[in-house]
C-alpha cells in the first residue's frame, strides 16, 4: 500500500512538473516534446530498481521500446484527426488511449512470435 | 519560430488543473507498478510509454486557446489544430522515449542507477529535439519546393485538375 502511495505522488510530482514546464514553452510543436516526456518511467525506474534489482528494470525497459512505438502511433493519429479532420482534443486524445494500448500489446505479441 | 519560455504562462492554469494533471499522472504510475507486479516486467515496461501528461496537455491547451480566441479574434490557427500541433511535437518526442528506454535497456545493469538515469534522460531531449528540428527542416524544404512548383502553370492544372485562372 505504502509502495502504491509512493508511486501515486512521485508519479503525480514528475508528471505535473513536465506539464507545467511544457505550458511555458513556444511554439507549441515544441512544447508537445514534453507531452512524450519520459515521466512514468523516470517515477517508475527508481523504485523499481530499489524494489527488484536492475536487470528487472532492464527487461521492463525493453519492452518500453515497444510502448515508445506505440506511443508515436497514438500521436501521430491524434495530430491528424485534430488538424485535418477538426475533432476535439478530448474525445481523441481519450479515445486514441485504446489505440495506444492495442498497439502497444500488438507489438509486443508480433515481437514475442518473431523471437520464438 | 524561435523557441521561447514564457512563464507567466503558468498562471493561466487553475489550481484544478494542476491537481487533476497530478492525480492522472499518480493514477497512470501506480497502474503501470501494479501491472508489473502482476503480469510481470515484460508487460509492465510497456506502461512506462503511457501518454501519461498529453491527454490532460492538449485539452488544457484547447481550452485556454478558445478563450484567447474569443478575446481576440481572427487568430490565425482554431484551437483544436493548435492542439494537434502539439500532438504532432509529442510524436517526435515519442522517438526521443524510445532512445531513453534504450539506454536504460542497455546501461541499467553495468553502471549506476543514478548516472542511468541522467544518461537517458539526456538521450530523450537530445533525440527528441534532434526529430522535432529534422520535421522542421524537411518541411520547409517541401513546403520551399511546393510552392516554386505551383508557380508553374501546368503543375496548377495538374493538382487542381482544371486550368489555372491567370495566363
Amino acid at each position: 500500500m505504502i509502495e502504491i502511495l509512493l508511486r501515486v505522488i512521485i508519479g503525480g510530482i514528475v508528471v505535473s512538473a513536465f506539464a507545467a514546464i511544457a505550458d511555458t514553452l513556444k511554439p507549441k510543436s515544441f512544447a508537445g516534446l514534453l507531452g512524450a516526456a519520459p515521466s512514468v518511467a523516470l517515477a517508475t525506474v527508481v523504485l523499481t530498481v530499489k524494489e527488484h534489482g536492475a536487470m528487472y528494470a532492464s527487461v521492463e525497459a525493453r519492452s518500453m521500446i515497444l510502448g515508445a512505438a506505440a506511443f508515436f502511433l497514438y500521436a501521430s493519429v491524434a495530430s491528424r484527426l485534430m488538424i485535418r479532420k477538426k475533432w476535439p482534443a478530448l474525445p481523441v486524445s481519450s479515445l486514441a488511449l485504446l489505440l495506444w494500448l492495442g498497439a502497444a500489446i500488438g507489438l509486443w505479441f508480433g515481437f514475442h512470435k518473431l523471437m520464438s | 519560430m524561435r523557441i521561447q519560455i514564457n512563464i507567466a504562462a503558468l498562471k493561466r492554469s487553475k489550481w484544478q488543473e494542476y491537481l487533476a494533471r497530478f492525480i492522472f499522472g499518480g493514477a497512470v504510475t501506480a497502474v503501470a507498478g501494479i501491472i508489473a507486479k502482476r503480469y510481470g516486467p515484460e508487460i509492465g515496461g510497456l506502461f512506462l510509454a503511457t501518454p501519461a501528461i498529453f491527454p490532460a496537455a492538449a485539452t488544457l491547451l484547447e481550452k485556454h486557446e478558445e478563450k484567447k480566441r474569443r478575446a481576440e479574434s481572427g487568430r490565425e490557427l482554431r484551437a483544436h489544430e493548435l492542439a494537434g500541433v502539439d500532438a504532432a511535437g509529442a510524436a517526435m518526442g515519442s522517438v526521443g522515449l524510445a532512445a531513453f528506454a534504450v539506454v536504460v535497456w542497455c546501461l541499467s545493469p553495468h553502471y549506476p542507477l543514478a548516472l542511468v538515469m541522467v544518461a537517458a534522460t539526456l538521450a530523450w531531449f537530445a533525440v527528441a529535439v534532434a526529430m522535432w528540428l529534422a520535421r522542421k527542416i524537411v518541411w520547409r524544404n517541401l513546403r520551399a519546393r511546393f510552392r516554386k512548383r505551383s508557380h508553374q502553370p501546368g503543375v496548377v492544372r495538374k493538382l487542381s485538375g482544371r486550368k489555372p485562372s491567370h495566363p
